[in-house]
């Protein structure tokens, strides 16, 4: 019983990982490809450590590891995500040509990485822009 | 088939494929920060091989090293982060 669930516990953690190599390999530009990959690989190596820490019930310190890992991995990766996400903004990374929104448009300046340089900084932000009477 | 079994011919060959996926945009990736991720990707899928061979051979120590990798994983892609947006643009 325990091995049906180890296995199905695998098998899912395998094919999920398994797409997000796919994703970063099919994907067309670099936003696409980091929004594939980091939910995917973080749920199938959530999924196989799970898998090992069914694995070893009977020593809890290796359950324990196994959550801790899990644990881990959920806390940094969408922070990790997010700051690589920022720095290819801010280094002007190029956007897949059917992208049909970006809400940062203007909020760089050219040659600073500080949000809120740019020229159309004021009416992007997100306070409202007055009329003008 | 036994468990061990199975982790050793189905499991580990569709982890090893994805490695080779994430391999390929690591060596073609156009920019600097495709790579960046393609090696974050690379040393998740690294942990969970580690994970997986230690259930196949019933070492528990192995789990040790995939805690490890894990934190290098995150380190390495702040710095790089960090150090890519005090470069600027190119």
């Amino acid at each position: 019983m325990t091995d049906i669930i180890i296995g199905i516990l695998c098998t899912l953690g395998a094919l999920t990982i398994l797409i997000a190599a796919v994703g970063i390999l099919r994907m067309p530009d670099f936003y696409l490809r980091l929004s594939v990959t980091v939910k995917a690989a973080t749920l199938g190596g959530g999924l196989l450590l799970s898998a090992a820490a069914v694995y070893f019930t009977d020593e809890v310190s290796v359950t324990t590891k196994a959550l801790a890992i899990i644990f881990f991995l959920i806390l940094t990766g969408p922070v990790a995500a997010h700051l690589i996400g920022r720095t290819a903004y801010v280094i002007g990374t190029e956007q897949w040509k059917g992208t049909i929104r970006d809400d940062l448009t203007g909020m760089y300046h050219k040659d600073s990485t500080e949000p809120g340089s740019g020229e159309n900084a004021e009416e992007n932000g997100g306070h409202e822009v007055p009329p003008a009477s | 088939m036994t468990l061990s079994g199975y982790i050793d011919y189905v499991i580990l060959p569709i982890l090893g494929l994805s490695l080779l996926l994430t391999f390929v945009r690591l060596f073609k990736g156009p920019n600097i920060v495709d790579r960046v991720i393609a090696l974050d990707l690379l040393i998740t899928v690294g942990v969970s091989v580690i994970t997986v061979y230690s259930i196949s051979t019933q070492e528990s120590t192995f789990i040790d090293v995939g805690m490890i990798l894990a934190l290098i994983a995150f380190l390495g892609t702040i710095a790089f982060s960090y150090y890519l947006e005090k470069r600027g643009r190119k």
